[in-house]
């Protein structure tokens, strides 16, 4: 249904499960993908899975200027860039009064400044294209809030404030910016819980289970797609019910 | 009229799909030519393709004007 044949897109984090999964879907679904991340290793064995129309390109999201050469680096490579997906992100958890300014602004800066600074670097070439998608993956606790993760919501929550103001400026211009909001996600990191920790995870989830990474991956393609041309400044909630907002 | 000035009036009537005759020496691009904010941080972004400078943001809020655009363009080419 989705056909993106002929557009580029530039994926962060794409080393980690989320990211990885929402190349991979942008990719089957047409789309020339270049696969940032900070660690080379993985995303060249990506690309070399997905094949022909896979990129690599490396970037320190800490690293203000790695961050303004990337999308550079992304539109040399693929010609030019129609979609973005802001997905890398880090934690740094801690309780409150023991969050260092270091922790709170480390997560700050990779999960909302960088995201900033790509979405500028984006804008140019989408707005003289008349198209453009932009994607950035929050999370439930950016709503809900989260117990020790008063960094990590603040960054989460900053991206939807952030995204709707930018939809309100480009929406004029074919370009739409949303957010994906996953809830719980099986991952490497999920993976190292007990099953005790698990079972009371599930216990906050009506679905009964813990999501993937595929059904990020299909929320973004659908926000990516130009059937989703009417969707702008939403965020699309996708926890298996454990949060309805 | 100049050549910066007939090259700088079409980028402005393309853009803003305005009449040729509409784009004089005083008039302004949001007031008198229709353009919103964002209108005009695509024409500073045409202008510097068409001429290969850069506008720096300081410089692009003073363009207010099509008389002022020529007169940026011709002090910075």
């Amino acid at each position: 249904m989705f056909d993106l044949t002929g557009k580029r897109a530039l994926v962060t984090g794409a080393s980690g499960g989320i990211g990885g999964g929402v190349a991979e879907a942008l990719h089957a679904a047409g789309a020339t993908v270049a696969l940032s991340g900070t660690r080379e290793a993985p995303l060249a064995e990506l690309a070399a899975k997905l094949g022909d129309r896979a990129h690599v390109v490396t970037a320190n999201l800490s690293d203000a200027e790695a961050v303004e050469a990337l999308p550079k680096a992304a539109a040399e490579a693929m010609g030019g860039i129609d979609i973005l997906v802001n997905n890398a992100g880090i934690t740094r958890d801690n309780l409150f009064m023991r969050m260092s300014d270091e922790e709170w602004a480390q997560v700050i800066e990779v999960n909302l400044t960088s995201s900033f600074r790509l979405m500028r670097g984006v804008l140019r070439g989408m707005m003289k294209a008349r198209w453009g998608r932009i994607v950035n993956i929050t999370s439930v606790v950016g709503t809900t809030g989260n117990p020790g993760q008063g960094n990590y919501a603040a960054a989460k929550a900053g991206l939807v404030g952030m995204s709707k103001s930018l939809a309100y400026e480009v929406a004029s211009r074919g370009i739409t910016v949303n957010c994906v909001a996953p809830g719980f996600i099986a991952t490497a990191m999920t993976d190292k819980l007990n099953d005790d920790q698990k079972g009371k995870i599930l216990t906050q989830i009506p679905a009964g289970a813990m999501g993937s990474a595929q059904d990020i991956a299909a929320a973004v393609l659908y926000l990516s797609s130009p059937e989703a041309g009417y969707v702008t400044g939403a965020t699309l909630h996708v926890n298996g019910g454990m949060a309805m907002v | 009229m100049s050549d910066i000035a007939d090259r700088v009036k079409k980028i402005v009537v393309e853009h803003l799909g305005v009449d040729e005759d509409k784009v004089v020496e005083t008039a302004s691009f949001i007031d008198d030519l229709g353009a919103d904010s964002l209108d005009t941080v695509e024409l500073v972004m045409a202008f510097e393709e068409e001429f290969g400078i850069e506008i720096p943001d300081d410089a692009a809020e003073t363009i207010q004007t099509f008389g002022d655009a020529v007169n940026f363009i011709k002090g910075a080419v």
